[in-house]
């Protein structure tokens, strides 16, 4: 089927259709496919809905293989139409009756034009909602689907799967980041292209939302299609599920070690010095950065002699405005502190929803590490001096994006 | 002249292998393989010696067959046969049974090399740990028990050997799970189980080792050293790459049931109970958490590169073993289906 047909073909559907039973049948066809836009399945089976297995999927192997063949050739015209009445035969349920119903009269179009036509429909239909060749991407989804399940899948030592990643992980959090945060990246090329880079961030927030937006923003935005590996913290690794996810969406625990392995390998690592510090911080004290730990990543990157890239993201801070902190509830849950907002607990998982701020992640200019020699790692005078000059950076953009902002919502 | 070499723990399959192996080496005179109970298959030209380690009477052994080189393969999780007492025979046989040998090593003067079978265990699985693991990292939390104190026990006792005989190339290798087509270690056992439990919310990233690598890697440690390597330290032994539970399940084709991490432990010890499995907290600890260790030293220093990965060596495990209840060539070919129903040419892509 040429791409090409697909929207000509619609309206000529339309009107070669004849039979008046065939109309509805279409319309219900294409609402269902409003339905389930996002599974890919039961889309790929709509085209050859008169054969049966788009009814009953388990119909078995050899109805399927009938219809699927015929497809094209039926589309070509009568010598095709020959053969048709077998597979769709062999189909059941309400076609039967439709098809014994054209067969009697000659002066309407032949069933095989008509079903071919009808399946070009709903395969124009499925093109618009998928955005693309639905074929194509319904194979693809089938692909994938076929890859999960019989395990034949790459996960890396530190249980990074990509795939799952690209395909699953980031198209859920995508709308969040495109929709809901109108997330503006800025800057991205100042991540290199190929080999480590040490990104560091500002974190706000109380969740972590910031750090999961700016992988995000490094997997769509980066025209080299770089990969950002998080570096989390303990209590990620601690939680059930959580830890499940995060390590296959290629966080890691932030440790020298961990860091250093992935800068290693030539990977672009984030990290977050301010930690809970940062993202536990209340309202009040906003964009003013603490504490950058002890340095420990700047001593990480010399010894990798990879650039230090600073990022500062706007927006993060007002998603979840702390006003409180309950440190008895905080230390019942053994968590490092217990966020008291406007909505959170009083409404329960309702005061969960963040606020939908406007939000811009700007990468800065890399600053450089292998100008020192990998000995400059035990310095700590040079450390220090390293680590409060990303601090700087960060801080200062933070103020230059605060002063251009318009409003915290737009 | 060539070697005299002392295998313990000779009546246990790996060991038996590792004999078969070694015992037409060119430079290998006699193999002494030495177990409380006589091998199954006993090998041609191999002796065997009935000794307890755990006995003073191993110092006799040695001298006796003038041993040079020692190959402690005693050091496992698992009670010998299904007869043979419980953990705490077991625990006896590897801490006891290696203070005896090393004793006996100190004092025979002609033993020139020692090799001990570690694991990996002893780094533990805590989720505050490094992902991957290298020779020189401490575990954060000790094991608390069970076979992975026991290794780390023994390995402070062969490094305080080490350092009373400094003449002596100690060569600790620290084995990953080790598989192969007839594996019948713990973790083999819990693989074959027709339904997997798992732990909610947790995917254990996990390390395989070839048996045939084993034996290799050990077949290298016993002879001398080649030129650029270095055989005497602390290696990790483990294939490339990782294998997620949940993904090794799959492959295998066994479905998995997630339990909660309180019932995991209460189901556990009622399988050990009935004799189901030896499941151990600490193997609970790996099923949850996992381990995964850096090879770079095995590969540089050591100069040895496994043949199998993780991926290949399950592989070869899943081939030993019989189909699950999904087998995945069933559900592939039930996709395969569904992908040959789309018009034609869509699919090439």
């Amino acid at each position: 089927m040429a791409d090409a047909e697909v929207v000509p073909l619609d309206d000529d559907t339309r009107s070669r259709r004849g039979a008046g039973a065939k109309v509805p049948r279409g319309r219900r066809g294409s609402g269902r496919r409003n339905d389930s836009e996002q599974r890919t399945p039961a889309a790929s089976l709509a085209p050859v809905p008169d054969a049966g297995p788009a009814a009953e999927p388990a119909a078995g192997p050899e109805a399927d293989r009938e219809a699927g063949a015929p497809v094209p050739g039926e589309a070509e015209g009568p010598v095709a139409a020959e053969e048709t009445p077998g597979p769709v035969r062999g189909g059941e349920g309400p076609q039967e009756r439709p098809e014994g119903a054209d067969r009697d009269l000659p002066g309407l179009p032949d069933p095989a034009a008509v079903l071919a036509a009808l399946g070009d429909a709903l395969g124009g239909a499925a093109d618009r909602l998928l955005g693309g060749p639905w074929e194509r991407k319904v194979a693809n989804g089938l692909a994938f689907l076929r890859r999960r399940i019989t395990g034949e899948y790459e996960v890396d030592d530190f249980g990074y799967d990509r795939e799952l990643t690209d395909q699953v992980l980031m198209s859920l959090l995508r709308p969040v980041f495109a929709k809901y945060f109108r997330v503006e990246v800025r800057g991205i090329e100042n991540i290199p292209a190929e080999g480590g880079a040490l990104v560091v961030a500002n974190h706000s927030g109380t969740l972590p939302l910031d750090a999961l937006m700016t992988q995000v923003a490094v997997h769509d935005h980066h025209p080299a299609h770089r990969r950002l590996r998080l570096l989390a913290a303990d209590l990620v690794f601690v939680l059930p599920v959580v830890n499940e996810l995060a390590r296959k969406a290629g966080h890691t625990l932030a440790c020298a070690e961990d860091a250093r392995l992935l800068l290693e390998r030539g990977e672009v690592v984030g990290v977050m010095p301010e930690g809970f510090k940062g993202l536990g911080k209340p309202f009040s004290e906003r964009y003013k950065l603490q504490r950058f730990g002890r340095g420990g990543f700047v001593s990480t990157a010399l010894r990798t002699r990879v650039p230090i890239v600073p990022c500062s993201i706007v927006g993060a801070e007002e998603i979840y405005p702390m006003v409180g902190n309950s440190r008895t509830a905080a230390r019942l849950l053994g968590l490092p502190y217990f966020p008291v907002t406007p909505t959170f607990p009083w409404l329960g998982p309702l005061g969960m929803v963040p606020l939908p701020t406007k939000w811009t992640i700007q990468f800065g200019e890399p600053i450089a590490t292998d100008t020192h020699p990998p000995e400059a790692a035990e310095d700590p005078m040079l450390v220090f001096n390293l680590t409060d000059q990303v601090r700087e950076t960060i801080q200062h953009t933070l103020y230059r994006l605060l002063m251009q902002r318009r409003s915290v919502f737009f | 002249m060539g070697k005299v070499v002392l295998v313990t723990g000779a009546a246990r399959r790996l060991s038996g292998l590792l004999v078969r192996r070694i015992v037409h080496e060119p430079q290998v005179d006699r193999v002494v393989g030495v177990d409380v109970v006589p091998p199954e298959e006993p090998v041609d030209g191999a002796e065997f010696v009935q000794a307890d380690i755990k006995h003073p009477m191993i110092a006799r052994v040695l001298a006796e067959h003038r041993v040079d080189t020692v190959v402690h393969m005693d050091v496992t999780g698992t009670p010998l046969g299904r007869s043979g007492g419980g953990r705490s025979s077991v625990k006896e046989t590897n801490v006891i049974g290696t203070m005896q040998l090393l004793g006996a090593c100190q004092k025979s003067p002609t033993v020139r090399r020692l090799v001990v079978k570690s694991t990996t265990s002893v780094y533990g699985s805590a989720p505050r740990d490094p992902a991957v693991f290298t020779e020189t990292m401490q575990a954060k939390s000790l094991p608390s028990g069970g076979f992975a104190k026991d290794a780390v026990e023994v390995e402070g006792y062969v490094r305080g050997f080490a350092r009373r005989r400094p003449d002596v190339a100690v060569c600790v290798l620290r084995f990953a799970n080790i598989l192969g087509p007839r594996a019948d270690t713990p973790l083999a056992e819990y693989f074959s189980l027709p339904v997997l439990p798992t732990v909610f919310g947790y995917d254990p990233r996990l390390q395989f080792v070839h048996e045939d690598d084993v034996i290799e890697v050990l077949r290298l440690a016993l002879s001398d050293a080649r030129r650029g390597t270095i055989d005497s330290g602390t290696f990790n032994v483990a294939g490339d790459g990782v294998l997620l539970l949940s993904q090794a399940a799959r492959r295998l084709g066994r479905p998995t049931v997630p339990v909660l991490l309180p019932a995991v432990t209460w189901i556990g010890s009622a399988l050990r109970t009935m004799g189901m499995t030896d499941f151990s907290p600490e193997q609970i600890r790996m099923l949850t958490h996992g381990r995964v260790v850096d090879t770079t030293q095995l590969r540089e220093t050591f100069g040895f590169t496994p043949r199998h990965d993780t991926a290949g060596t399950f592989r070869d495990f899943v081939a030993g073993q019989g189909p699950g209840l999904l087998e995945p060539e069933r559900l592939a070919r039930a996709v395969d289906r569904l992908s040959e129903a789309l018009p034609a040419g869509s699919v090439k892509e």
